[in-house]
């Protein structure tokens, strides 16, 4: 699985990493929900450090599409909402 | 459906849609390369222009520890002549700085930040797009339009999420850059306008270091009157004396404010 964190690369991370990611996912988005910035920026670093370091980088000159893309780890709650609500982009 | 899904698909359409393909597939690949060199240029001028706020933060930082320093220096050479009211307000417009730098410091951090991610964003998209164009020349010569269709398809592949995530990574670095350039903007104005400082170049900072070089005539005059006293009578001066003398050059209300016989004690450090 390729995982891309905006504003840093991609990584290949095992698909065995994936429960243990949606775990630190579900924290980001009960943030959002309450629109807790503290506890966001905390729960996003947690999910962006994890993929860190059970990943490895891609090399720079790959070309190969991602199956996961997080937000850049400054990222601010009203901006991934702001991404998250655009009309006509969100499949179902 | 996961928030990482959510956000996954939402930033691949959009990065999908900026594409733009042309009919022939062939054609959509020099467009799409063009487009990506242009891309290139932009992150690259995007690190000069923060590399030009920073190094503008880091002048503002030096002129106001300059200042800072100043301030400090001031303070002791009060304290020296026993002016503690002199001292406390050169310490007051320092605390002052002290506020203004610890704010430009952190601006400096996050400026030096943006510069480094935007330079590494710079180095992989060169890489990518490197791949790239050797993938599309590869592409055009091997293949037929409706060959080629598989090959471009994995090609796009990578290169417009890329493009997509640095276009941002450009665009956010330039909203901060703009949001600190403004603040800047004002500290220049207030380091200009001699707002913050302590100086000895403004009007309204000048009052420190008027006063202290005032005093310290003075006690010039008294340590040589002192001396000269010594000398003819051979007898310790009396402070009374001393200060009685002092040169009119200092107004009045300040020599009163100041106790009279306690700065002869200082005299021999001033």
């Amino acid at each position: 699985m390729i995982v891309r964190i905006l504003a840093e690369g991609q990584w290949t991370v095992a698909d065995d990493r994936l429960d243990a990611l949606n775990e630190l996912d579900s924290a980001v988005e009960a943030a959002i929900a309450n629109d807790d910035q503290e506890a966001f920026t905390k729960s996003l670093v947690a999910l962006l450090d994890a993929v860190r370091t059970s990943g490895n980088p891609l090399p720079d000159d790959t070309l190969e599409d991602s199956d996961l893309i997080l937000p850049p780890a400054d990222a601010t709650l009203e901006e991934v909402r702001e991404l998250l609500s655009e009309d006509g982009l969100i499949p179902g | 459906m996961t928030l990482m899904k959510r956000f996954s698909l939402i930033f691949r359409a959009k990065a999908d849609k900026a594409l733009d393909r042309a009919e022939d597939p062939r054609e959509t690949l020099d467009y799409s390369y063009k487009r990506q060199l242009e891309l290139l240029s932009k992150v690259r001028r995007g690190v000069a222009d923060v590399a030009t706020s920073r190094k503008r933060v880091e002048l503002q930082v030096t002129q106001l520890e300059q200042q800072s320093n100043k301030l400090t220096e001031q303070a002791q050479k009060a304290l020296a002549m026993n002016r503690e009211d002199l001292a406390r307000e050169a310490l007051t417009r320092k605390s002052a700085l002290t506020g203004q730098i610890g704010d430009l410091k952190a601006q400096h951090a996050q400026l030096q930040g943006e510069e480094e991610k935007l330079t590494l964003a710079s180095q992989r998209l060169q890489a990518k797009v490197e791949s790239f164009r050797t993938r599309k020349e590869t592409i055009k010569a091997t293949y037929t339009a409706a060959e080629a269709q598989t090959r471009i398809n994995e090609a796009f592949s990578g290169i417009s999420e890329e493009m997509g995530d640095v276009g941002m990574a450009v665009q956010r670095a330039e909203d901060k850059t703009a949001q600190m350039q403004a603040r800047a903007g004002a500290i220049d104005e207030l380091i200009s306008s001699g707002a913050l400082d302590d100086a000895s170049t403004v009007n309204r900072g000048d009052d420190i270091a008027r006063e202290l070089e005032a005093m310290s005539s003075q006690s010039d005059v008294e340590s040589e009157l002192a001396a000269l006293k010594a000398g003819t009578s051979g007898g310790t001066p009396q402070a009374i004396d001393a200060a009685d003398s002092a040169p009119a050059q200092i107004e009045a209300s300040q020599v009163e404010a100041t106790p009279v016989a306690e700065p002869r004690k200082e005299e021999g450090q001033a």
